[in-house]
């Protein structure tokens, strides 16, 4: 199990890395930042100088190392529009994204796990049909149109519920349903696959065999076993708690990481971007670490090194 | 969906009439999927010839006309936008474009998947774990948040807009391709042809690929749906395929400026996107039920 952890936590390592360096190399092989920032007909001494102040005139390969130097100290860089420090922007919007990012993870796995779960248990009846189409329907929906369809109901239409800021808990409302309605029928999918590879195998006559209730069987043996495939989808939801409300902040003008990195974005505003990548592939890299470790203490075919991932086809 | 056909142990091989008389046993819901994509393809084909405007030609006198069922005038169908641009002139060209990024970009995803598999399976050993460092890396990575970073600093032209798409879900055609090699190479057809003296080049692309074809389609279908969503997700946010040009999800994005006032704007494109990308969606999953060998 230590063996394991440990290769993929150099593996985790690894991938932060490669993260990095790809953020470096886009970052600096575009163009030349000071032409962005400054219109292209500022006074030279003034380009030349911003690019003393950011440290453009080394070489690439000093400015990869220094790069490397500041992060390792803590130094993520300034933002380029502000000069306020890059990461001190991005850690201030993260309060925002998870008033929007945690209820909606909670209610995905409500909604999503239990109609899986009847899915396959009544498969093939009108109900496994019903869910599917539902589950389908809400995954091919993009999170913009079914925001914006929320807020022509209910906020043009209706006109019970605010249509976009972040003023009331009001707000939150239909941002939170936009965010779970789509993860919800994600989850649904693979929860029913899942629970139908399950439900096909031997163990579970076994059980139904020796006389157990129908619910012990699928709450005792059915679940725990699907659960590993499944796991892997959360854990992915896990780590794109922050990242994942990109679209939806944007359609409700929530101030959060999402409308941060859209903004940036637009902006050009290296540092900001570089930042949120770092961010973002640190938290998706920790989840993943976690679920791994999950999978060790549910499944210990995992600990003696029988791989099980690789399932999220 | 999952209405199996009677002849599900049918021969597998690939032809088109087997093809045919799938979908003639197919469920009502598949062949209605398969009927909205042969339109969309149709639109988009003929684009030039069906649209009654230039999707760029202004009528300024005709601002935010209503579509002709909600009180509007013949002469716009689906009415006009706040620069009275025709909506559906300019929807039929939003198809075009869409299906073309997402088109290309899934091609160009299947190719770098199919060409990476291949090395890794042919190579072995440092080549193998490059590529499955690469695989781990794209799946462990959100796609959208690396596409916005690449567009922040790249800036964004149509070309580039498709490259940067045809990276996505590539690492899953790519480990399913490296799966199936390392099987097929195992079996004696693969052999056999080397030893007749086939080159490597002419095994993979005459011999393996044409044998792992059925299962790499198929995620290949299923690949195609979330680009298009993917493209229009960028799109509405105005980091996608930029103005002049025009795609759905480009419409939706400023059409929602004009939500309360002239929501038809926004309507027709998002009925689109989540019509044909459900089509293909469903298209997909029932291929994947008919075809995909590992289901079986």
């Amino acid at each position: 199990m230590m063996r394991f952890m440990a290769i993929r936590v150099l593996r985790g390592l690894l991938t932060l890395f490669l993260v990095l360096s790809f953020a470096f190399v886009i970052l600096r092989m575009t163009g030349d930042p000071a032409m962005l920032i400054m219109s292209a007909d500022a006074p030279p001494e003034a380009l030349e100088a911003f690019r003393k102040g950011w440290g453009l005139d080394a070489s690439l390969w000093q400015q990869y190392l220094g790069y490397f130097k500041n992060l390792l100290q803590g130094n993520f860089g300034y933002s380029m529009r502000d000069k306020s420090p890059a990461m001190e922007l991005v850690l201030a919007r993260i309060p925002a994204t998870l008033t929007l990012a945690l209820p909606a993870f909670f209610l995905k796995l409500m909604i999503g796990i239990p109609a899986g779960v009847m899915a396959a248990l009544h498969r093939n009846t009108w109900v496994d049909r019903l869910l599917i189409s539902l589950s389908i329907a809400g995954y091919t929906m993009p999170s913009f149109v079914l925001g914006l369809v929320l807020v022509l109901v209910f906020a043009v239409g209706l006109g019970v519920l605010p249509s976009g800021g972040d003023a009331t808990w009001q707000h939150a409302v239909l941002p939170i349903i936009t965010l779970s309605l789509g993860g919800a029928a994600v989850l649904a999918r693979f929860t029913r696959s899942a629970m139908l590879e399950v439900m096909g195998q031997p163990f579970i006559r076994t059980a139904s065999a020796k006389g157990l209730v129908w619910r012990q069987v699928v709450m005792g043996h059915a679940m725990p076993n699907a659960a590993i495939p499944t796991l892997t989808v959360i854990g992915f939801m896990i780590g794109s708690l922050i990242s994942g409300a990109v679209v939806v902040e944007s359609v409700f003008s929530w101030p959060g990481v999402g409308r941060l990195l859209v903004t940036s974005v637009a902006n050009r505003d290296l540092a900001v971007v570089q930042s949120l990548l770092l961010l973002v592939a640190t938290t998706m890299i920790t989840s993943n670490l976690l679920v791994d470790a999950l999978y060790g203490w549910i499944d210990p075919r995992v600990r003696s090194g029988q791989a099980v991932r690789g399932q999220n086809k | 969906m999952n209405a199996r056909v009677d002849q599900d142990k049918g021969p597998t091989n690939p032809q088109r009439a087997v093809f045919w008389m799938w979908l003639q046993a197919s469920p009502l819901v598949i062949r209605l999927c398969a009927g909205w994509m042969a339109m969309v393809v149709l639109i988009a084909v003929s684009a030039d010839v069906i649209a009654p405007y230039s999707y760029s030609q202004l009528d300024l006198l005709a601002r935010l006309q209503a579509p002709v069922f909600a009180g509007g005038v013949p002469q716009h169908w689906l009415g006009t936008d706040e620069l009275g641009r025709d909506v559906l002139s300019r929807l039929i060209f939003s198809v075009r474009i869409s299906l073309l990024v997402a088109l290309i970009s899934t091609l160009l995803s299947a190719f770098v998947g199919v060409v990476m598999g291949f090395a890794a399976a042919h190579f072995r050993g440092g080549v193998e774990q490059v590529v499955l460092t690469l695989v781990d890396f794209q799946a462990s990575m959100p796609f959208m948040i690396i596409a916005l970073a690449v567009l922040a600093f790249f800036g964004n032209t149509l070309p580039l807009f498709i490259a940067l798409m045809g990276f996505y879900g590539w690492e899953r055609s790519a480990r399913i391709a490296r799966g199936l090699t390392l099987a097929a190479n195992e079996h004696g057809y693969a052999a056999a042809v080397y030893d007749l003296g086939a080159s490597p080049w002419r095994v993979y692309v005459m011999h393996i690929l044409p044998n792992i074809a059925s299962t790499l389609i198929v995620s290949v279908t299923l690949t195609f749906p979330e680009v298009i969503l993917l493209e229009s997700g960028l799109s509405f946010l105005g980091l996608g395929v930029q103005p002049p040009m025009t795609s759905l999800g480009n419409m939706v994005g400023y059409g929602r400026e004009y939500l309360q006032t002239a929501p038809w704007i926004l309507l027709a494109p998002s009925f689109f996107i989540v019509v044909t990308t459900f089509s293909v969606s469903m298209l997909g999953d029932w291929l994947r039920d008919r075809l995909d060998p590992t289901l079986k």
